[in-house]
């Protein structure tokens, strides 16, 4: 556990000096600005032609996955591949730690960094809650967004950093993890719409059917919990794997 | 102390290693001589608990490298050939780092013990991307010197360093190969030669020979040479020390100095000595000509090592 955490601390240092970061910090609390700003005019424009309802947090946070499918891969691209380029991994391979220690501390370090960003976002629905909304709003609806959000984060980093642990070139790293967080998201879900039977697995499967229609509409399930954990579970696994692998090669 | 038996390490269909068995034990100093390719960084790896051999087994102070491959990594230091450095730290950061991932009590003091060996301690709070390549290998040995190992395992510990650096570095390692084991790996076979109790030499995988260096001189010798200087014209020497009993062969070299060689068993030197001077010639120079590393490297990594053993007249 004392590794996993001196690693996580590293990496989570490592993004306050890394320009990507901060590009993917900017951008996500930029677009959320300008999204908040749209979404408070267009409620204020319903408002005055009467019938409006007040903005709430899923609203708020409607674009925070699509963000997440390209930030997540600029954040785990180089966490592992980059570490073989420069010749530190054979260092941290012949420290006294555990393959999965590496990539768990890996993992964390990025998620700690995403959840800075994602605790900066609450000052949105902090504006709503204190000085637009009145009475308040749904802070239910709010924490169930956000845990979802926080989870989504988590099993999108844990795919970047087991791709990262298998590919060598870090921009491979960045395509790859892109294309598996387009089909876990989009894709994988799609043939549960189309087959006449049997399709519920698909949809399942899918990482955006979970968040939808479970955690945006403020209704937490302890299945789709234990989905995303068992997601992240399973890819520090295959992160791991590849990294012993490797060392078998 | 580290003991290697049968190491083999397949790549895919090609073989880096085979069958590989040796010993270094405390205290002693093992040079890891061969040509580029020969296995010598794929047979440290293996040590390193790195990656695991294909056959054979390695043990580092009485652990095995695969079944007790964390304790193994607790016990050696490791500086590999590309020295592992994050440029964006700075060098007691990184040191720091190295330190709270081997668990070690007052990481700090030991930190700067390690500064201190290899003279970086005013470059503590520099960022290792601005240093030199010379200051980088120094910052990678105080890595590996950090935890106070039983085993260090260098590759190439020397390389890129000036002149100056060399010489301290080289100090440093035969300070430490006094209580430690130490097992390095070196293409300057001065060094080799200055620097190791032992010396392994190995070529396409395969140990071609391991013994100090002073024995595989006189191993490889077979004969003794000498070498013969006279003041002005040294024609006629050749004939004449040609028929002196127990000389084999007589060269006369380039720069008019007489090269001959005589079997061990006959010191015929005192003979030619006397032979010249009654021939008339002014002697200057009589002296033992030793086979340096570097010869005996090249005439045992020769491509197929059918001569291995064998120095030729």
């Amino acid at each position: 556990m004392r590794n996993i955490w001196i690693i996580a601390r590293r990496e989570y240092r490592h993004y306050f000096i890394s320009p990507i970061a901060y590009i993917v910090a900017l951008l996500i609390l930029l677009v959320m600005g300008i999204y908040f700003l749209l979404v408070l005019y267009q409620s204020s424009l319903m408002a005055f032609y009467g019938g409006a309802t007040p903005p709430d947090t899923s609203d708020l946070l409607g674009l925070m996955p699509f963000m997440l499918l390209f930030a997540a891969p600029a954040l785990t691209m180089r966490l592992l591949a980059d570490e073989h380029r420069t010749g530190t991994l054979e260092l941290l391979l012949t420290a006294p730690i555990r393959d999965a220690e590496l990539i768990i501390g890996k993992w964390l370090g990025a998620f700690l960094f995403m959840l800075t960003i994602i605790a900066i976002t609450l000052i949105f629905p902090i504006i709503l809650h204190f000085w637009l909304v009145d009475p308040g709003i749904d802070q239910q609806l709010m924490l169930s967004n956000y845990l979802g959000i926080i989870l989504v984060t988590g099993v999108f980093l844990s795919i970047g950093t087991a791709i990262s642990a298998i590919f060598k070139n870090q921009f491979a790293a960045l395509f790859a993890t892109l294309v598996a967080l387009f089909f876990m998201w989009y894709l994988i879900g799609w043939p549960a719409y189309v087959m006449q039977g049997g399709g519920e697995i698909f949809r399942y499967l899918s990482l955006s059917d979970h968040y939808f229609n479970g955690f945006a509409t403020g209704s937490v399930d302890i299945a789709d919990i234990v989905y995303y954990i068992s997601l992240i579970i399973l890819n520090i696994f295959i992160g791991t794997t590849a990294i012993e692998m490797r060392r078998w090669q | 102390m580290i003991r290697a038996k049968g190491l083999t390490k397949d790549y895919n269909t090609r073989r880096a290693i085979e069958n590989l068995t040796f010993e270094a034990r405390q205290g002693e100093v093992v040079g890891f001589l061969g040509p580029n390719g020969a296995g010598k960084t794929t047979t440290m790896r293996i040590l390193t608990g790195y990656m695991p051999p294909t056959y054979g087994s390695a043990e580092i102070a009485g652990f095995d490298v695969v079944e007790e491959s964390l304790e193994v990594r607790r016990r050696v230091g490791y500086l590999p050939e590309t020295v592992p450095l994050y440029t964006d730290m700075t060098v007691f950061d990184y040191l720091m780092f190295m330190a709270e991932l081997r668990h070690l009590p007052n990481a700090e003091d030991m930190v700067d013990d390690a500064l201190e060996m290899v003279h970086l301690t005013d470059r503590a709070n520099g960022y290792i991307g601005n240093l030199s390549k010379g200051m980088r290998q120094r910052v990678g040995l105080a890595q590996a010197l950090l935890h106070q190992p039983e085993v260090l395992i260098l590759d190439e510990p020397t390389i890129g360093l000036d002149p100056a650096q060399v010489v301290e570095v080289r100090n440093l390692i035969r300070e430490v190969g006094k209580e430690r084991t130490v097992l390095l790996s070196t293409h300057i076979l001065s060094e080799a030669q200055q620097l190791c109790d032992r010396v392994l030499i190995i070529n396409k995988g395969r140990i071609v020979a391991e013994d100090t260096p002073e024995n595989l001189q006189a191993r490889l010798m077979g004969a003794e040479r000498s070498l013969l200087r006279v003041k002005g014209d040294s024609d006629g020497l050749v004939p004449l020390i040609s028929q002196i009993k127990g000389v084999q062969a007589v060269v006369s070299r380039p720069d008019g100095a007489i090269e001959f060689q005589y079997t061990s068993d006959l010191d015929v030197r005192s003979e030619v000595a006397r032979a010249t001077v009654n021939a008339g010639y002014d002697l200057l120079e009589l002296a033992p000509i030793h086979l340096s590393l570097e010869e005996i490297f090249l005439e045992l990594t020769r491509e197929e090592t059918g001569k291995k053993g064998t120095r030729h007249a």
